[in-house]
């Protein structure tokens, strides 16, 4: 079964290539497909109605591109008409004319709005405000003592003069916070409310009623980014029930793909303003559209990847470069420093990570990577003989120290490039039969998930949990301590890397679901044919 | 010429020359190392937690039944494991599942009120599923194997074709499944239930529920506040304790939610407590080192005692991802049921379909609100009416 558009699309490509030109067909299937990612994308049906209709609409009227294979073009557009909904109006919080600027925050049970209080307090301090927390979620047990501690913890003062639990009422500590933060100097003053739902009137009102009582500059409504088709009732519940002028998304730290974002753009008109993603406070950030719209689609930046190098390559180099990595014979270094200088005139190879699925999240990583390592790498090779190149496996310690003072390098740096050549020529061997792993693929946000199942492939035969209650125990030991070391040394991040690709040691931070006992499996990508 | 052939390229050569490095994610810092104030956890239970006086629960009738104490709940005790199917508690979940009925459970009855099944009826009918989130994929079988049975059956009527496909949903989640929640000691040794989860799905609200129907039941319960991480959680899970008279067991925040659940086990092991329920922090199931450290837990909680029950409390507001966490949640801790909570908003929660189907792991209860008492086994002869429009 293929799990994201992309892994669909790989079969749409084929069965469209070559034609030329948006055919009402090559329209309608490539519509089918959109129409499935979004849907597990967690877009509200509806929504997905309206939105395919003005895909189709606007791709009819598009002239054909010549870069682009139909699918391809069709999917562009589907991006592009992504960041518009998306982005529409980008806008930040209206401060009021006189202080306090009030902002409320409303939304379901545990979607996270008591530690978004707490991200939004840090975040405005930042900026030289001086907010105040209210707490007014009387409801939930300890939700004020929550807000407290959470307070404490990004330095914000809170105000919560009601035990909660029950006691007190909401709608007065809301009213009494805003002479508060008058007498104090507050200039912001953030009101964390009770979860409630839609449907319930009772609570609906009583948020009304806190609104009116403090007449916020800006209602937040805040949602959890793993809701579902029910994102649509929820969100006009609130509309009708509270109002609100925009919306935080909470939880992007996970691998839900965060549909809901589009539906209730597109139902309610409201922007979406933060993207909350993880548990500390400084987990925080301003809503970027075109990542959501590729985490929507799952797909990276992969059609500027693919025009930029339809620009840059003929196709007969194209065409070898597949057959490389296609051909029975196993994947030699040659070919490897062929493809690399390949990949190199595409430009910086930190760029060209950047567009693939899934690295969203790794862009500070990412930033890290330098093309000199590009050079190191292509030196040594360089130092080898042909004989040695075709087949590493002749590379023994004297060759090596050979090699490394032929390419100013250290023997270490050659150990490490033929163990990973191992690796890659393993998962090279690996893609062929049957599947591929990583790309296009790769789940949004799941930090390369499908990476990390080529990692935890070569991590099962290094370190990966024994079957042998001894054994694994003793492994569990090994690997507690290195964590703890890799703590000691703080954040340096090569002391996080595994030797060669993803070792024992790394196999502690794979998405447990994949770094278990059985196989990853990598049948969900088809090698594109030709 | 495919140039996707490209992105396979630039894995290849960004794996052998940089290894792994751009793969690895900052691990969120050992909870240990977090800065935090060690006596709040501590002082903010003496004032919070005071007075613990049960509140009336706005619009839940059962409220009214009065305050909690040790002695007796409203529920009637029950017999067997689960919490009982009392009256009450049915016609509170059957009314509450009806909130959010009408739209498309009319819809549906027009669909098959019409005299021929036609593409736009079918299409209705898999709408119905999606739009519960039993997911596209699914919903499509579902339809699919509607379709072919009805043509095999020759079966016309609306409410014969209503019938199959009410059949068919409930056979995906299978009513023979034991849903039976294994909360009885075994001689002098307790019954150990983990309760585990994504954040803010309800993993505290749900331990406190159980362990109130265990209490009404006559049980004595211990609780094991192993979320040492959240701010205040576990005095969310004191104040329930409280409730129902039954023992806390808790640390300081960033104390290693191990120790704590091992603690809770031992101290109900010496009191000859019957339950011990384990409330762990909310956690992402990307995070793979929150994931190992949920695994550490329970290992540790079975160096002293067996585990019965590892509860995945899902949301049922929850997507698509619903079938992800379930799925890595299962690797880790072996999940033996679930609790689905959130069913008193619109929500279906359609997502267990998929997850019942894929891991086998039964939902065995169900959440109804915020009151204390919102609780219930999970039937799927309701679940399934409400995802089809007629409680
Ligand atoms: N409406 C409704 N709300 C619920 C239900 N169960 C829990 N809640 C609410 O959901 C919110 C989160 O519940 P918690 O029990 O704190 O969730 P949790 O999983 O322990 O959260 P973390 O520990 O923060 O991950 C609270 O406001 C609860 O009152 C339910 O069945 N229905
Ligand atoms: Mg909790």
């Amino acid at each position: 079964m293929f799990e994201t558009l992309s892994d669909r699309l790989t079969s749409v490509f084929t069965s469209l290539r070559g034609k030329g030109r948006l055919s009402e067909e090559d329209i309608n299937s490539t519509a089918r497909e959109i129409r499935l990612a979004l849907l597990e994308a967690d877009v509200a049906l509806p929504v997905v109605r309206d939105f395919i209709a003005q895909i189709k609409e606007r791709a009819r009227g598009e002239e054909v591109s010549r870069a682009l294979n139909p699918a391809q073009q069709v999917i562009k557009i589907v991006n592009e008409e992504l960041i518009r909904i998306l982005g529409g109006e980008t806008r930040e919080i209206r401060f009021a004319k006189n202080p306090p600027t009030v902002i409320m925050l409303a939304g379901l049970q545990g979607t996270g709005k008591t530690t978004l209080a707490g991200k939004l307090g840090l975040w405005l301090a930042d900026e030289r405000n001086t907010p105040l927390l209210v707490a007014a979620d009387l409801q939930r047990p300890n939700a004020v003592t929550q807000l407290q501690v959470v307070g404490e913890r990004a330095n914000v003062p809170v105000f919560a003069p009601q035990p909660g639990n029950g006691v007190g009422d909401p709608v007065e500590v809301a009213r009494e916070s805003i002479d508060y933060a008058q007498r104090n100097n507050h200039n912001v003053v953030i009101v964390d409310t009770a979860g409630r739902l839609g449907v319930d009137s009772e609570m609906m009102q009583q948020a009304a009623d806190i609104r009116d009582a403090v007449r916020p500059d800006e209602i937040l409504f805040v949602v959890d980014a793993m809701i579902g088709q029910d994102a649509v009732n929820t969100a006009q519940a609130f509309l009708d029930g509270v109002g609100y002028d925009a919306v935080a998304l909470t939880k992007l730290d996970g691998d839900a793909r965060g549909g809901a974002a589009l539906s209730i753009r597109h139902i309610t008109g409201r922007p979406i303003m933060f993207a909350s993603t993880g548990e500390k406070l400084e987990d925080f950030d301003l809503f970027h559209p075109d990542r959501m719209a590729s985490r929507i689609l799952d797909m990276g930046d992969m059609l500027t990847l693919i025009e930029h190098a339809q620009k840059t390559f003929e196709e007969s180099e194209v065409e070898k470069m597949a057959s490389t990595l296609a051909s029975e014979e196993d994947f030699t270094l040659d070919d490897f420093l062929q493809q690399m200088s390949m990949v190199r005139r595409l430009g910086p190879i930190s760029n060209l990570l950047g567009m693939m699925p899934g690295m969203g999240q790794m862009k500070e990583q990412i930033g890290n990577v330098d093309d000199k390592d590009l050079d190191r790498i292509a030196a040594i090779i360089q130092s080898m003989t042909p004989a040695e190149r075709d087949n590493p496996k002749i590379i023994n310690g004297s060759r090596r120290l050979r090699i490394a003072n032929g390419s100013g390098t250290q023997v270490s740096d050659v150990n490490g490039l033929v163990t990973r050549f191992f690796e890659a020529q393993k998962m090279m061997r690996q893609m062929k039969n049957g599947g591929m792993p990583g790309m296009p693929g790769m789940p949004g946000q799941s930090g390369g998930k499908k990476k990390a199942k080529a990692q935890a492939k070569k991590a099962k035969k290094g370190k990966q949990r024994s079957g042998n209650p001894l054994k694994a125990k003793q492994q569990e030991a090994e690997k507690a301590a290195e964590r703890q070391r890799r703590q000691e040394e703080g954040g340096d991040q090569s002391s996080q890397l595994p030797p060669g690709l993803g070792g024992g040691a790394g196999a502690p931070q794979l998405p447990p679901g994949l770094g278990g006992g059985k196989m990853p499996d990598l049948s969900d990508f088809k090698l594109p044919k030709q | 010429m495919d140039y996707t052939i490209f992105a396979v390229a630039i894995f290849v050569v960004a794996v052998l020359v940089f290894g792994g490095v751009f793969l690895i994610r900052p691990r969120r810092p050992d909870s240990g190392k977090e800065p935090r104030a060690g006596d709040e956890g501590g002082s903010a239970t003496g004032t919070a937690v005071a007075e613990p006086e049960e509140k009336e629960e706005p619009g839940g009738p059962s409220a009214a039944a009065g305050t909690a104490t040790i002695e007796e709940p409203p529920v009637a005790p029950v017999e067997i494991e689960i919490p009982p199917p009392s009256a009450g508690r049915l016609v509170r979940l059957r009314a509450r599942l009806a909130r959010s009925q009408s739209v498309f459970g009319q819809g549906l009855l027009n669909l098959l009120a019409s005299d021929r099944l036609d593409e736009d009826a079918w299409e209705g009918i898999e709408d119905i599923l999606v739009t519960s989130d039993v997911g596209v994929t699914s919903a499509s079988q579902i339809v699919d194997g509607l379709r072919t049975k009805v043509k095999v059956l020759g079966t016309r009527s609306p409410e014969e074709v209503r019938g199959l496909l009410r059949e068919e949903l409930l056979a995906q989640i299978n009513p023979e499944l034991d849903r039976a929640v294994r909360t009885e000691p075994h001689g002098t040794r307790p019954a150990v239930i983990m309760v585990v989860g994504v954040n803010g799905t309800g993993k505290t609200t749900s331990c406190g529920k159980l362990a109130r129907v265990l209490v009404g039941d006559g049980r004595s319960v211990v609780l094991g506040a192993a979320d040492t991480f959240r701010a205040a959680a576990a005095d969310q899970l004191e104040t329930w304790g409280s409730r129902v008279g039954a023992p806390v067991i808790r640390k300081d925040e960033g104390a290693d939610p191990a120790s704590v659940a091992f603690d809770a086990v031992t101290r109900a092991s010496d009191e000859g407590a019957d339950t011990v329920i384990i409330d762990t922090a909310g956690r992402l199931h990307t995070k793979t080192g929150l994931m190992d450290e949920l695994g550490k837990v329970k290992r540790v909680v079975e160096k002293k005692s067996q585990v019965d029950e590892v509860l995945l409390v899902l949301d049922a507001t929850t997507g698509q991802n619903g079938l992800r966490q379930a799925r890595v949640f299962a690797e880790v801790v072996n999940i033996t049921g679930i609790v689905l909570t959130k069913l008193d908003g619109t929500a279906k929660g359609g997502i267990i379909v998929q997850v019942q189907r894929e891991l086998g792991v039964p939902v065995k209860l169900v959440g109804l609100g915020e009151g204390p008492d919102d609780l219930a086994p999970f039937e799927p002869e309701t679940f399934v009416d409400a995802i089809l429009g007629e409680g």
